[in-house]
């Protein structure tokens, strides 16, 4: 094969004897415009044409706005204690032997794997005050079901495997020799986890943070089971999506949805910029 | 007093400073089991203790129930129709993208990872405002009497939205790490392309495929938000398995509920074990993105 003298300019591709090139990137193409970008920009239309000022108003109602608030929110509390029980396990399931290990770490795909629903009712009749976990609660004060502690706890159950499959493997990946070093020149085994394994973890644990909290904020299915929906109280974005839909609220539908949108694709995007910074930093 | 530096080389022959002293050891454990047992063991173990409350002859009943039984049969009905057709697009994605360079081709990744960073309620949303009577499709639609939405097919596009990464997501790393070394081979020796992908890329990617096929059908059986949305919930006609599930518990039939919903956690409980099973087995051509 003769060496091809690089040609200067644009080139759509790099040569390739393979073929099936068009025929692939067409049915891909078709395919995802009709899937996903004709949907998507509809609902981009619509909500375009709904003009500023009254997208403004829809977004800033009340009800919206802490629909919105409770989404978020929740979410991060979930995101932010699956990200401690979310490494715990981890590192148990890494480090440590213990009969049944496979098992468990079979099950951490469990939220994965059971349909939010399913999920949604056991939770609910688990924290329900004369549920397993509820009657328990219930004499300490603590009511879980039907309050945003509910959202909570169906997020925490939804967003575990986030974090775990995000640290998992990067804690495998640890070179024991630095432990050992480390440990060798008198770190206390504190220390050594704190200063010189947590910072080659630290990005993994954020990206799963990041991963676990943009499930939580769009999930429907775990939630609505447990929230009680009280408007202003224990009311999901997305379940207010619903509302609106039902009510032939088209616009106020679409508008919550934009913003919800938006605001996932910026995360995203953070999400993707932390991937390849870590991925930069830590090989 | 003893020197420190041979103090600490002792330490660590004897593990001490590399691992963590017994009993804080064993409180990282408890705190995980503990976690894991009350997040995930105990509402699994409901489902099936509440399933069966009012004994086996019930359950069956329940599940012998006209509604039940139709929605048993929607739910095959679009997984059969929306995974093969995620399976057959999203195996020609992965060669599109993993087998060639081309420009763009970051942004086309993006696209197929798109479905998992959007709320489902949003992806049956999309629907809505593109086959909804407001919308400029909706009166042409009606008036040639084709129904979309709170009909099968809505349903179907719907799963498939959600479910569409599952089977490319997977093949395109691990088709990436195979490179073009094998195909190119099989060219010059004469294979055209078909049976270039049939004898030589296939084989190398069949596990990875299974597995990712696995997941799509897991998520597209299960699948609520974004199918609550466009189905319109009508009983015995739009209702697939976990709407029936809701409609129930809505019932205060909290143990009909349980008993749909024991199906579809036994049908999570297989995927785990097949996946497991994928991951033990053939980890190595399987590609290593877990999560999803």
């Amino acid at each position: 094969m003769t060496a091809v003298p690089a040609r200067a300019g644009w080139r759509f591709r790099q040569p390739s004897v393979i073929p099936g090139f068009g025929l692939t990137l067409g049915l891909s193409l078709a395919y995802l415009t009709l899937i996903i970008l004709i949907p998507l920009s509809g609902l981009a239309w619509r909500s375009a044409s709904l003009g500023w000022p009254q997208f403004w108003t829809l977004v800033t109602d009340p009800r919206t706005l802490n629909a919105l608030k409770i989404s978020f929110g929740t979410a991060l509390a979930a995101a932010a204690v699956n990200v401690v029980f979310g490494t715990v396990v981890a590192w148990v399931l890494v480090r440590y032997r213990f009969p049944g290990r496979r098992v468990v770490d079979a099950m951490v795909d469990l939220p994965f794997a059971l349909p939010t629903a399913v999920a949604g009712i056991a939770l609910t009749t688990l924290y329900a005050p004369n549920g397993w976990i509820g009657a328990l609660l219930g004499p300490l004060g603590i009511k879980v079901a039907y309050t945003p502690l509910g959202i909570v706890v169906a997020l925490v159950f939804i967003g575990l495997p986030f974090v775990v499959r995000t640290v998992q493997p990067v804690m495998e990946e640890i070179d024991r020799e630095v432990e050992e070093a480390a440990a060798t020149l008198g770190a206390s085994r504190f220390q050594t986890i704190t200063r010189v394994l947590f910072p080659g973890l630290a990005p993994a644990i954020v990206t799963g943070f990041a991963l676990a909290f943009a499930r939580g904020v769009g999930e429907y299915g775990s939630v609505i089971f447990i929230a009680g929906n009280l408007p202003n109280v224990s009311e999901i974005a997305p379940l207010l999506i619903i509302i609106r839909l039902e009510e032939y609220n088209y616009p106020a539908a679409t508008a919550i949805a934009a913003v919800m949108l938006i605001i996932s694709f910026a995360m995203l995007l953070v999400i993707n910029m932390l991937q390849s910074w870590s991925r930069k930093r830590y090989g | 007093m003893a020197d420190p530096v041979v103090f600490a080389a002792q330490r660590a022959s004897s593990g001490a400073g590399i691992t963590e002293q017994r009993p804080a050891r064993w409180t990282l454990m408890a705190v995980a089991f503990i976690f894991l047992g009350v997040f995930l063991f105990l509402p699994l173990v409901l489902v099936f203790m509440e399933a069966f409350k009012k004994g086996v002859g019930f359950y069956f009943s329940a599940l012998g129930e006209r509604d039940t039984l139709s929605a048993i049969r929607l739910t095959l009905l679009v997984a059969a129709i929306s995974v093969p057709l995620n399976l057959v697009f999203g195996v020609a994605m992965a060669w599109a993208i993993a087998k060639y360079e081309f420009r763009g081709k970051a942004f086309l990744t993006t696209l197929v990872d798109l479905p998992f960073s959007v709320s489902p309620v949003i992806s049956g949303l999309v629907y809505v405002l593109l086959f909804g009577a407001q919308s400029a499709l909706g009166p042409w639609l009606k008036s040639h009497g084709i129904e979309i939405l709170f009909a099968v097919p809505g349903i179907v596009l719907a799963t498939i939205f959600v479910t569409f990464p599952f089977v490319a997501r997977e093949l395109i790393p691990l088709m990436e790490e195979q490179g073009t070394k094998d195909e190119e081979a099989a060219i010059s020796l004469g294979a055209n392309g078909w049976q270039t992908f049939w004898y030589v890329t296939l084989p190398n990617v069949k596990w990875g495929l299974l597995y990712g096929v696995l997941l799509c059908n897991a998520r597209a059986m299960g699948e609520f938000g974004a199918v609550s949305v466009v189905s319109g919930h009508i009983r015995g006609q739009t209702n697939t398995m976990p709407l029936h599930v809701e409609i129930l518990y809505n019932d205060y039939n909290a143990t009909g509920a349980f008993a749909v919903a024991s199906l579809l956690a036994g049908l999570a409980l297989v995927t785990l074990a097949l996946k497991s099973l994928l991951e033990m087995r053939y980890g190595a051509e399987i590609a290593a993105t877990r999560g999803h």
